[in-house]
C-alpha cells in the first residue's frame, strides 16, 4: 500500500506505532492467560492463602459429587447448544426465504436497537412478558383463557431452561443477522443469487446452495462466540434460568460467593470444566459442521432446483418478526412497569400511572447511571485508540493480518468469562488495583475491544487510499494524513463502532463484579441483583435505564456525523 | 450472586498489616471524642440490599446523619449478609487488623455467631452509645440473647422482627394456624403456598418455624445441634416437609429468591399465603401498592419465632467511629419511629417507650396501625431462635433434599 512507504519518509515516531498491535495484545490477552492460570491452581486444590497448600484432585471430588452435578451439566449442555441452533436456523432460514425482499430490508433497521440493548434488560422484560403472571398471560386474561389467577406453569425459571433458551434466542438472532448481513456483502451474495437465478434455482434454494456454503466459514465465529456464550452465561441464566439447580455457571458463581471460603476449590474445578466444555462443544459442532457439508454435498450437486414450499418463506419471516416483536415487546414491558402504580393479575393495564418509582429511585439511578458512564466512555475511548492504532499500523507497515489474529481477538468471546475472571482478580489485587474503577474498566475493555476492532476493521480497510496519497502529495506527514484526512473521513464509523463498544460495556455483569470487588456497582449489576426479587417497578425502572443508555449512544453516533459535518455535506453522509 | 464477596480476595494475598490492636481507645474515649472522630468519616454499611424499604431507611439515614453528625453511609448492598463476614474472616486471615473494608454490618444468627466466636468484632461498644438506656432489654429479651447466643454488648439492637403468616383473605377463609394445619391446607389448596428458597434466612425460618412444633423435644433446640441430637430431631421436620413439598407452589421444585420476589407471587395472586418476617409486612405492602388491600396477618396458636437485628462493627473497621455513631443514631427515638413507620419499614421499635421524653413518646403514638397489622396481644410474645447451629444444618440438608 502506498501509505506505507509515506511513513518511512517522515521521521514521526514509527517505531511506536509499530508496537501498537503487540501492546494491544498483551494488554488483552495478559489478563485473560493470567485469570486462566489463577483459576488453574484452586481448581486442583493450591491456594495457600485459605489453607490451599498441596496440589489434589480434591475439588474435582466435591464438584461431581455434588447432588445437582449431573442435572446442571445436562441443563447447561442442552441450553446452550439449543439456543444457538435455534437462532442460526432462524437467520438462516430468514435470509434464504427473504433474500432481497421488502421484509429483509425491514428487519435490518430494527438491528442496531435490539443489539445495543443489554441481555439483562432484555431478560428481564422477557420475564415480565412470559411469566405466569407476564403479560401475555394478562392479555388472554380472563377472556380467553378463563384464568383470573396466574396458572401453575413453569413459563420461567423452569428446570427444563426452555425460557433461559428463549432468552438467549431472542438477543442471539439479531447478532448472528448481523454478521450475516456483513457476510452477505462480502460474497457479493446480489451477484451469485442472479447467476442461481438464471440457472433456474428457485430463491430460496438458490440461496441455501449457493450462497450459503460461501456465508458460512464467514460467521462460523461468531456462531462459536453464540455457542460459547450460551453455555456459559450468568446473568440472563440468573434471571430466566432454572434455580434447583442452576447452570453450571451458575452454580460455579454460588460457589464463589459462599461463607464457606472452602467451596472456591470446587467453584474454581467447574469453572475450568466450563471452558473445556466450550472447547469441547465448539469441537462438536466443528464436527458437525464437516458431516453436514459431506452430506449435503450431494443434496448440492443432484441440481435439484425447487423444493421448499412456497409457505416456507412466510413462516421464515413470521418467525423472525415474532423474535424482533418479542424483543421490543420485552423492552416495552421495563417502561410500562416503571410508571405502573398498582398492577394486578390479570389487568392488562395498571390501574394508575404513576412517576412515584421514577422519584424514589432517581438519586440511586443517577449515581449509578454516572458510573456506568465513566466506565463505558473510558473502555470504548481506549479501545478505539487501539483500534485505530492497531488499524493504521497494518496500513502503513503492510502488515497483513493471519487467521491466527483474528482468533486471538475472538478468545474473550469464547473463553467462558467465568473461567478466568477469578484467577483475573487474583492478578489484579497482586497489583493493588483491585475494586477501583481503573481495573473495572481494564476488565471491561477485554470485551469491548475485539467489537470495536471487528466493527471498525472492515469500513477502515476499505478507505480509498487515493485520499491518503494526494494528501501526502500535497505535502502532508503520515500523521496529519491520519488526523485530518483519515479520522474525518471515517468518523461514522468511528462513532458506529464506539456506540458499539460502550453498548458491550455498558452489558457486562460479571467482569464488573470481579474486578470491581463488589465496590463498583453499574445499572448492569444493580438491575440483575434486583431482578431476584425487587419490587417489578423499580426492577423496571433500573432495566430500562440500562437498556436506555446505549440506545442513546447509538442514536448519538448516527446523529453526531451529521451535525459535526453539517458544513461538508459529502462527509456528512458518508 | 458474588456481589461483595470477592473483596476478600484482595485481603487475603494483601501484605501482612501489623498486630491486631484489641483495647481500642475509641472504647474508653468521651462521646464527644467519638462524634469528633466520626466527622467527615464514610461508613461503609454491610446490609442485606435485597429489600427496597430498608434500603430507602438506609438512604434516609444517611441524610440525617450527614446533616446532623458530618458523616456519610454507603450502603454496601449484599445479596447475603455472610459475604460481609467471609470478608472480615478473610481480612484476619491476611493479617489486615487494621483499615478493614467493612465498619457496619447488619447481622444476626449464625453470622453473628461465627463473628463473635473469632474474635472478630469491636467492642464491647453498646453501651458506650448515650441511647443504650432506652432499649427494653427486659421486655424484649431478643436484644440481649440472640439465637440463644448472649450479645454482650457486641453489637447494637437496631429493630425487633416477628414471623407472620400474611394472607389473602379474599380467597382465604380460615388459614391454617398450627403447622400440621399447614400441611392440610396445602393438600387441599396445591400450589398456594410457597416458601424463599432456604438458602435464602426467610426460608430458612419457613423451616425452622415448623421445627419448632414438630420436634419431639423443642427443649434441645436451645443448645448446639450436633451429629447425635440433628437426626432425631429433625426427623418429622423432613417427614412433614417431604409430605407438603408437592403441594407448594410449583410442586416445590422452584422457590422464589427471598421474601420481596415471594411477595410479588402474593400481589400477582399466585399464591395465598406467605411467611413474613415483619409484623407490619401486609399493612406496608398495602399501602405501597405490592400487596392487594384484602391482605391480613395471622401468627401460628403456639406463637411464632421472633428476634432482633442487629448492627454490629469489626474489629478492624477502618470508620469505628462513625459506626458507633450511627448505631446509636439508629437507636434514636428519631430513627426508631422512622422505621416504625408503616410507611418506611414497619419494623417494631427496640426501645422501652416508657422510657422515652413524652414528644419522643408521641412520635410512636401519632403512627398508624394499619388494618392488616395484628396487635401486640395478637401477636403474642415471640418464640426464642433456635442456636444458630441449627440453621446451618437445616440448609444444609434441605440442598442435599432437593438438589437432585
Amino acid at each position: 500500500m502506498g501509505t506505507a512507504r509515506l511513513a518511512l519518509s517522515t521521521g514521526t515516531r514509527p517505531a511506536l506505532l509499530k508496537a501498537a498491535p503487540a501492546v494491544t495484545l498483551v494488554l488483552f490477552l495478559g489478563p485473560i492467560a493470567g485469570g486462566l492460570a489463577g483459576t488453574a491452581g484452586p481448581a486442583f486444590g493450591w491456594l495457600p492463602a485459605i489453607g490451599g497448600n498441596a496440589l489434589s484432585l480434591d475439588p474435582w471430588r466435591s464438584l461431581f459429587a455434588w447432588p445437582g452435578f449431573a442435572s446442571s451439566l445436562r441443563v447447561t449442555v442442552t441450553t446452550g447448544f439449543a439456543a444457538t441452533a435455534i437462532s442460526l436456523g432462524l437467520v438462516i432460514a430468514f435470509c434464504a426465504a427473504c433474500h432481497g425482499t421488502a421484509a429483509f430490508r425491514r428487519a435490518q433497521a430494527f438491528l442496531a436497537p435490539m443489539l445495543a440493548t443489554p441481555h439483562a434488560a432484555l431478560a428481564i422484560g422477557f420475564a415480565f412478558l412470559i411469566a405466569p403472571s407476564g403479560m401475555l398471560a394478562r392479555l388472554a386474561s380472563p377472556w380467553a383463557t378463563g384464568w383470573t389467577r396466574p396458572p401453575d406453569i413453569a413459563s420461567v425459571n423452569d428446570e427444563g431452561g426452555l425460557a433461559l433458551i428463549a432468552g438467549l434466542v431472542l438477543k442471539e438472532v439479531p447478532y448472528l443477522l448481523l454478521v450475516t448481513l456483513a457476510a452477505l456483502n462480502q460474497v457479493r451474495a446480489e451477484a451469485l443469487m442472479r447467476a442461481a437465478r438464471t440457472l433456474g434455482y428457485a430463491p430460496m434454494m438458490g440461496w441455501m446452495k449457493v450462497v450459503l456454503p460461501l456465508v458460512y466459514p464467514q460467521i462460523r465465529l461468531p456462531i462459536y462466540a453464540v455457542l460459547a456464550f450460551s453455555l456459559s452465561v450468568v446473568d440472563v441464566a440468573l434471571i430466566l434460568g432454572p434455580g434447583t439447580p442452576p447452570t453450571l455457571a451458575v452454580l460455579v458463581m454460588r460457589w464463589f460467593s459462599d461463607r464457606e471460603l472452602s467451596l472456591w476449590f470446587p467453584a474454581s474445578a467447574g469453572a475450568l470444566l466450563l471452558a473445556a466444555l466450550v472447547a469441547t462443544a465448539v469441537a462438536a459442532w466443528r464436527l458437525a459442521e464437516w458431516a453436514i457439508a459431506r452430506a449435503a454435498r450431494t443434496w448440492l450437486e443432484a441440481g435439484a432446483r425447487g423444493g421448499f414450499a412456497p409457505a416456507s418463506g412466510l413462516i421464515a419471516a413470521t418467525t423472525l418478526g415474532t423474535v424482533l416483536a418479542l424483543s421490543a415487546g420485552a423492552v416495552a414491558m421495563l417502561a410500562l412497569w416503571s410508571f405502573a402504580g398498582a398492577w394486578r393479575f390479570p389487568d392488562a393495564l395498571p390501574r394508575f400511572w404513576t412517576l412515584a418509582t421514577w422519584q424514589a429511585q432517581s438519586t440511586g439511578l443517577v449515581s449509578l447511571a454516572a458510573t456506568t458512564l465513566l466506565i463505558g466512555a473510558a473502555a470504548t475511548a481506549i479501545a478505539v485508540v487501539l483500534a485505530l492504532l492497531c488499524l493504521e499500523a497494518e496500513q502503513r507497515f503492510d502488515i497483513v493480518p493471519g487467521r491466527g489474529a483474528l482468533m486471538l481477538l475472538y478468545l474473550p468471546l469464547i473463553l467462558p468469562q467465568i473461567s478466568f475472571l477469578f484467577g483475573l482478580q487474583v492478578a489484579l489485587v497482586r497489583l493493588g488495583i483491585d475494586g477501583t474503577v481503573a481495573a473495572v474498566i481494564w476488565a471491561h475493555l477485554l470485551f469491548v475491544l475485539p467489537y470495536v476492532f471487528l466493527t471498525l476493521a472492515d469500513p477502515w480497510r476499505a478507505i480509498d487510499t487515493r485520499l491518503a496519497r494526494n494528501a501526502a502529495s500535497l505535502g502532508a506527514g503520515p500523521w496529519r494524513v491520519f488526523l485530518a484526512v483519515k479520522l474525518p473521513v471515517m468518523l461514522r464509523p468511528i462513532l458506529i463502532a464506539a456506540a458499539v463498544g460502550f453498548a458491550v460495556s455498558a452489558g457486562q455483569y460479571l467482569p464488573t463484579l470481579f474486578a470491581g470487588a463488589g465496590r463498583v456497582s453499574t445499572l448492569t449489576t444493580e438491575a440483575v441483583t434486583l431482578a431476584g426479587g425487587s419490587d417489578r417497578r423499580i426492577v423496571g425502572a433500573y432495566a430500562m435505564v440500562q437498556a436506555l443508555l446505549p440506545l442513546a449512544a447509538y442514536a448519538a453516533a448516527l446523529a453526531a456525523p451529521a451535525i459535526l459535518w453539517r458544513n461538508r455535506r459529502g462527509l456528512a453522509v458518508t | 450472586m458474588l456481589r461483595r464477596r470477592t473483596l476478600l480476595l484482595a485481603t487475603l494475598l494483601a501484605p501482612a498489616a501489623r498486630a491486631a490492636t484489641p483495647a481500642n481507645p475509641l472504647l474508653r474515649a468521651p462521646w464527644a471524642e467519638v462524634l469528633a472522630a466520626a466527622r467527615g468519616q464514610t461508613v461503609f454499611w454491610n446490609a442485606w440490599g435485597g429489600d427496597d424499604r430498608t434500603n430507602g431507611f438506609i438512604a434516609w439515614a444517611n441524610d440525617r446523619v450527614s446533616e446532623r453528625f458530618g458523616f456519610r453511609i454507603t450502603h454496601v448492598r449484599l445479596r447475603d449478609t455472610s459475604e460481609a463476614v467471609a470478608r472480615v474472616v478473610a481480612e484476619k486471615a491476611a493479617g489486615r487488623n487494621e483499615g478493614g473494608s467493612v465498619d457496619l454490618i447488619w447481622i444476626n444468627g449464625p453470622n453473628f455467631l461465627a463473628m463473635k466466636e473469632s474474635g472478630l468484632l469491636f467492642g464491647p461498644f453498646l453501651d458506650r452509645l448515650p441511647n443504650a438506656g432506652l432499649i427494653d432489654r427486659e421486655g424484649k429479651p431478643a436484644t440481649v440473647t440472640d439465637f440463644t447466643v448472649p450479645v454482650d454488648g457486641l453489637a447494637a439492637p437496631w429493630r425487633m422482627a416477628q414471623i407472620v403468616y400474611v394472607y389473602d383473605s379474599d380467597t382465604v377463609r380460615a388459614p391454617p394456624r398450627s403447622i400440621p394445619a399447614m400441611l392440610d391446607w396445602a393438600k387441599a389448596n396445591p400450589g398456594r403456598l410457597a416458601h424463599p428458597t432456604v438458602r435464602n434466612f426467610l426460608g430458612a425460618t419457613f423451616l425452622k418455624q415448623a421445627l419448632f412444633e414438630l420436634a419431639p423435644d423443642a427443649e434441645v433446640l436451645a443448645g448446639p445441634a450436633t451429629d447425635a441430637n440433628f437426626g432425631p430431631t429433625t426427623g418429622p421436620l423432613w417427614a412433614w416437609y417431604e409430605a407438603l413439598r408437592p403441594h407448594l407452589w410449583r410442586q416445590g421444585r422452584q422457590f422464589p429468591e427471598n421474601g420481596p420476589a415471594q411477595r410479588t407471587l402474593m400481589n400477582d395472586g399466585e399464591i395465598d399465603i406467605m411467611i413474613s418476617f415483619n409484623p407490619s409486612e401486609a399493612s406496608t405492602a398495602i399501602a405501597n401498592g405490592q400487596l392487594p388491600p384484602s391482605v391480613r396477618s395471622y401468627v401460628l396458636e403456639r406463637g411464632t419465632i421472633g428476634n432482633a437485628s442487629f448492627v454490629a462493627i469489626p474489629y478492624n473497621a477502618a470508620h469505628a467511629a462513625a459506626a458507633m455513631v450511627l448505631a446509636d443514631f439508629l437507636l434514636s427515638p428519631e430513627a426508631q419511629a422512622h422505621g416504625q413507620d408503616p410507611r418506611v419499614m414497619g419494623n417494631f421499635t427496640v426501645l422501652a417507650l416508657e422510657r422515652l421524653a413524652p414528644e419522643d413518646r408521641a412520635r410512636f403514638e401519632r403512627l398508624p396501625r394499619g388494618a392488616a397489622t395484628l396487635t401486640n396481644a395478637e401477636l403474642g410474645r415471640p418464640l426464642p431462635e433456635p442456636h444458630p447451629s441449627w440453621m446451618t444444618r437445616i440448609v444444609a440438608e434441605w440442598e442435599r433434599r432437593v438438589s437432585r
